[in-house]
């Protein structure tokens, strides 16, 4: 059995998954703590792709990073590079698709303990640098670390998005939910059957581990309510 | 010497006061929603002010032109309400967070009797010692004034006593301006050197 597909998702939800952790719990702390005009359609604007078909999403990838796209246009002149039809396509597919997941999970968690907590660490002459590293994250962290695996999940689950921008190259981007897709498509049930047990074991695995986890941290310093 | 100017518009009326407080205990009563907190709020830079101004020993929080000065640099302590101890961090933790002087550490913590506390977390201490240890924190970081929002209002009749007692104490030896806000009228006759009333964001005379 070629184990290609498992190592390919798992750097393509690997690498999106860092990428959709830093910039969401980064605009999720920015847009939550501030007050702008037309801060609802940002809003709205980043949790589009939850409500998008994942073709759609797909769709408009392929519109930005094709190669006659506005960016796609840009990278092959400036770097001599095509994202689609390669890993990276993939990369931002389930970066594009994950995203609103990981913000609403950050977004909730910033908002979600007592402002005054900041604000004493505040009038003790604390910087917002500090206050967000010793004081925010880490009261944030049960639900930033579920905006996590979420975020992961998600990522490699994507299939739509991806096989518009990245399509299926074998060895190159066939992650599992492709290789499901097209081992059932040319009569492979036993190697569709391999990866479906696969992408279940991972899935369940990460699930039990978080709910595992949150129940042993909320005993630890949540129990003052 | 602490000196408060204060307008601000509130979603049902308008804040206005103004006031002094020498190393003495202000007390500010009045009924819930009359604009106390939010005062307290303005003076520790938690809130900002439509109008006015705010000095402390000659240090202007609102510059003309100038950003006002940040809650971090008013060196003004504040103990809150529900006291707001970092509940993911041990007693020791907390009131070392802003700690300027070691020696001021141990001397309040042997003062305040919460030395067997030192190890415990928020969630593992009774709403008294909690208090005790907001008082601690607030007072490791040297502040040339303190502010307390009710701190008293969710203890038990003895403990409150306690801790009255206990704040008068440490008002002697501090000698620093401190406003307390409460609308318990036998706490602000027992603690407040003055007593300023308000109603619908302004002194009553």
């Amino acid at each position: 059995m070629d184990l290609t597909p498992l190592y390919l998702s798992l750097r393509i939800a690997g690498i999106a998954t860092v990428i959709v952790f830093i910039t969401g719990v980064f605009f999720a702390r920015i847009i939550t703590r501030s007050r702008f005009p037309g801060k609802r359609i940002i809003e709205s604007l980043l949790m589009l792709p939850l409500v998008l078909p994942p073709t759609v999403v797909g769709f408009g990838l392929l519109y930005l990073f094709g190669n006659n796209g506005p960016i796609g246009t840009l990278l092959l002149e400036w770097f001599d590079f095509q994202v689609v039809f390669t890993w990276i396509g993939a990369v931002i597919a389930a970066i594009v698709v994950a995203f609103p997941l990981m913000y609403q999970s950050a977004a909730a968690s910033f908002q979600k303990y007592d402002r005054n907590i900041e604000n004493a660490a505040r009038t003790m002459g604390a910087s917002r640098w500090r206050i967000f590293w010793t004081i925010s994250f880490p009261l944030a962290w049960p639900g930033l670390l579920a905006g996590l695996v979420l975020t992961f999940a998600r990522a490699l689950g994507e299939f739509g998005a991806t096989l518009m921008i990245a399509g299926y190259i074998p060895n190159q981007t066939e992650t599992i939910p492709l290789a499901i897709y097209f081992a059932v498509e040319s009569g492979n049930r036993d190697v569709a059957l391999f990866w479906v047990l696969s992408i279940l074991i991972i899935g369940f695995a990460a699930i039990l581990w978080l709910n595992w986890w949150s129940g042993r941290n909320i005993l630890r310093f949540r129990s003052e309510d | 010497m602490l000196f408060v100017d204060i307008q601000k518009k509130m979603p049902s009326f308008l804040l206005d006061v103004h006031f002094k407080v020498s190393s003495e205990i202000v007390v500010l009563f009045g009924p819930s929603g009359a604009g106390k907190t939010t005062i307290l709020n303005c003076i520790a830079g938690l809130s900002q002010l439509d109008s006015g101004q705010i000095s402390l020993n000659q240090r202007e929080f609102h510059p003309h032109n100038k950003k006002p000065v940040p809650a971090a640099k008013r060196h003004v302590g504040y103990v809150f309400q529900d006291y707001a101890l970092f509940p993911h961090m041990t007693v020791e933790k907390n009131i070392r967070y802003g700690l300027k002087d070691e020696q001021l550490l141990y001397q309040l913590v042997e003062l305040m009797g919460i030395n067997h506390l030192l190890d415990n977390y928020p969630h593992q201490i009774s709403g008294g010692e909690k208090q005790r240890v907001a008082l601690v924190r607030a007072f490791v970081t040297k502040p040339e004034a303190l502010l307390l929002d009710e701190p008293f209002s969710s203890l038990d009749q003895q403990t409150k006593q306690e801790c009255q007692h206990e704040l008068l104490h440490l008002h002697k030896t501090w000698n620093i301006p401190m406003i307390l806000v409460t609308h318990d009228e036998e706490e602000a006759s027992k603690l407040g050197d003055r007593i300023l009333k308000m109603d619908k964001g302004k002194l009553i005379l």
